[in-house]
């Protein structure tokens, strides 16, 4: 069932990233809506892909890389559903489509059998934890594409020569603003997830803090984003700076994330 | 009914005719009723605006319209229509119809897709409502037109990208700070320019304009009219950090606003962007500070660069806006060409001469035994009733389409007697055979 949706899905948004390219292209307002529209439809797609998926595995899909990379990408795409709710940014999802298309293109190539869970991982704290972890990623993963835009947007209005991506990505204002939102969400959604995984960790392994590389890698990101929002709290960091900042604290981020899966297996390698 | 326009633009007169051809707004009163009375229209509008004079008419025979428009022209401005005619263009049915849509939709205008015109196409309009000279079809083709506009601006982006330095600076300054409320404007200098580009920003909603000027009086006079502050000129530096649009006017020779100024202005300011516009020639600002983080200069070159890219934006939108017209046209055009007063005479008798022979020969069957002759007086005399009734309305449809309302009276006389499949069927047999 699941794998059936996950190919409908990734289908839908290969189908959007190219009418979003094209918009990008033409600048045409009727075409965005026709993107943003077919948009909405993977995501439905995705949010059934998704259920089904739980339903399978009878938990949390969250375990191995094929689960986590499903279900980020799903949260990756609700994070921009709520911008588009809220803020009405049509561009974005130029940027943010063909991401979510890689991620799923990625976890599909991926072996996708239902790994039994291992017991010091059944707890209530599983699905909470990593909700919460994936959904900080995913406000880090839509304020790196800001920060593209931003940088681009910068650049158009620095030579001062305004053609093609000029008119349709939004104001310098808008772009740092949402940015700025989204690293205070995910920076707050990053503390949180750093203290439950420490009680959990106390709660299934007898200690609050082991070292493993998951921890190390989360705490060297939290640093990052937290010495990035300092600095634009208190020595004005905004703009094409702070755009560029969050770009390279997300890649350290994914670059971790992607690393420790594959050395050490899914589930921080608690699952071997 | 038969539309026409003649007229001459920007593309074909030069203003030496365009001038002389005009039609001011204060005496329009007077051509308008001219046109109908003199010259065989039933009804007219004059559009006259610095770029163009068209006289629009509805007329019963095309070629004559458009011949006799041109005598009013020539007559009106006393001109010989000699020297006129080669400057004069004319379009008819369809074709100006389309015209019209375009010329509303700012796709005639010479900056492509300008909002002025449209205004002036509904002021026409409002004078001929005013002065008795539109009837139905101009009542109907205009707010056809209206609304195709509406269309237009809601659909594509024609009219969307400033095509002027002023709206191009305030554009810019949109697409840096987002929203203008609560942004705050400096003019160093207060010159003409300045004026124009302080007027359109604080219609975005700037919250304070400051004002610095050599002449300390003339920045006192000018921020009257704004509700700003006017300070000191030799102090303008230190405001500048509470400025987040510079404006740069003065008659200076060199460089007045320079990037260690700005460095400084910054961090007080907490680097939130800064956009700087200079309007003046020889530049006031050091293009340097373009280089310093969250600054952005635009000297009147660039300005001109972003007016040109706009406008090249805008080409690209015309090709919907046209694509739209055409669409519309089609719905108008077979209306108005309904109108005419023959088929709508040819139904109305069909339609009552219908009903006759279904009564007599209801009456027939009732009344056994009716020889042949008695069958006869009964035709006669029902024809004779349908005609009498029939006569004094059919005289004045005929009388009348040549006058204003006579298109109203043949377009209520369609609808009352429910006549528009039967004269639509009758276009297309006349269709068919042409």
């Amino acid at each position: 069932m699941s794998h059936f949706f996950l190919y409908i899905t990734a289908a839908l948004y290969a189908i959007a990233t190219v009418i979003y390219t094209a918009y990008l292209f033409t600048r045409k307002d009727g075409t965005v809506i026709v993107a943003r529209n077919i948009f909405l439809a993977a995501f439905a797609s995705h949010t059934v892909t998704f259920i089904s998926r739980w339903f399978e595995a009878g938990r949390t899909p969250a375990t191995s890389l094929h689960e986590s990379l499903t279900f980020f990408s799903w949260l990756v795409a609700l994070l921009y559903v709520a911008i588009l709710l809220k803020y009405k940014q049509k561009a974005l999802g130029a940027f943010v489509t063909p991401f979510v298309l890689f991620l799923l293109i990625t976890a599909s190539f991926l072996p996708r059998e239902i790994i039994p869970l291992p017991p010091v991982l059944e707890s209530f704290w599983l699905p909470v934890h990593v909700a919460l972890a994936f959904l900080g990623n995913a406000f880090f993963a839509v304020a790196f594409f800001l920060g593209i835009m931003y940088v681009i947007q910068e650049r158009y209005l620095k030579s001062r020569k305004l053609r093609g991506l000029y008119f349709v990505l939004p104001s310098l204002d808008m772009i740092d603003e949402l940015n700025y939102k989204c690293l205070q969400y995910g920076f707050a959604l990053l503390t949180i997830v750093i203290i439950t995984g420490a009680v959990w960790s106390e709660h299934a392994l007898g200690s609050f803090w082991l070292w493993r590389p998951r921890q190390i890698w989360s705490l060297i990101t939290w640093f990052l984003y937290a010495a990035l929002l300092h600095g634009r709290i208190t020595s004005g960091w905004r703009g094409k700076k702070a755009a560029i900042l969050s770009g390279v604290a997300f890649i350290v981020l994914l670059g971790s994330f992607i690393l420790i899966n594959l050395v050490a297996g899914g589930a921080h390698g608690l699952s071997r | 009914m038969n539309i026409v326009i003649v007229g001459l633009n920007y593309k074909t007169a030069p203003v030496e005719i365009r001038e002389k051809l005009s039609f001011p707004a204060q005496y329009i009163e007077e051509p308008l009723k001219r046109l109908i009375s003199n010259y065989g229209l039933n009804e007219g509008v004059i559009l006259s605006t610095c770029n163009r004079v068209e006289v629009l008419g509805i007329t019963p025979d095309m070629e004559k319209g458009v011949w006799q428009i041109k005598r009013f022209l020539s007559d009106y401005h006393n001109i010989a229509l000699e020297t006129l005619d080669e400057h004069l263009y004319d379009r008819a049915g369809e074709d100006a119809v389309k015209h019209l849509l375009r010329v509303a939709a700012g796709l005639d205008s010479m900056i492509m897709g300008e909002p002025q015109i449209l205004g002036q196409v509904k002021d026409s309009y409002g004078y001929a409502v005013e002065y008795n000279t539109a009837g139905v079809v101009v009542n109907k083709l205009y707010h056809k037109v209206f609304q195709v506009s509406k269309r237009i601006r809601t659909e594509t982006k024609i009219g969307q990208a400033a095509v002027s330095i002023s709206f191009a600076a305030v554009e810019l300054a949109k697409k840096i700070f987002g929203d203008l409320k609560g942004k705050t404007v400096m003019l160093v200098g207060a010159g003409e320019m300045a004026e124009l580009a302080a007027r359109h920003l604080m219609g975005s909603g700037v919250k304070e304009l400051l004002v610095a000027n050599r002449t300390y009086e003339k920045a006192v006079e000018f921020v009257k009219s704004f509700c700003g502050t006017a300070i000191m000129f030799r102090e303008y530096q230190h405001y500048l950090k509470n400025a987040d649009i510079v404006i740069a006017s003065t008659g200076a020779s060199t460089f007045i606003i320079k990037p260690e100024q700005i460095k400084d202005a910054m961090k007080e300011r907490k680097f939130k962007p800064m956009f700087f516009i200079d309007i003046s020639v020889p530049r006031n600002i050091d293009p340097l500070v373009n280089e310093i983080d969250n600054a952005y200069v635009y000297d009147i070159d660039d300005l001109q660069g972003v007016v040109a890219a706009n406008l090249d934006e805008r080409k690209s939108e015309a090709v919907s806006a046209e694509k739209i017209i055409d669409e519309e046209i089609e719905k108008f055009y077979r209306w108005s060409k309904s109108l005419d007063v023959v088929p709508t005479i040819i139904a109305l008798r069909q339609y009552c001469d219908e009903i006759r022979k279904a009564e007599v020969a209801k009456a027939t069957q009732s009344l056994a035994g009716l020889s042949e002759k008695d069958k006869k007086v009964l035709d006669a005399m029902t024809s004779s009733i349908v005609n009498k009734i029939l006569h004094n309305p059919i005289v004045h449809l005929k009388k009348d389409s040549s006058k204003v309302e006579g298109d109203l009276y043949i377009d209520t006389v369609r609808k009352i007697f429910e006549l528009e499949a039967r004269t639509e069927a009758l276009n297309k047999a006349n269709g068919d055979k042409d």
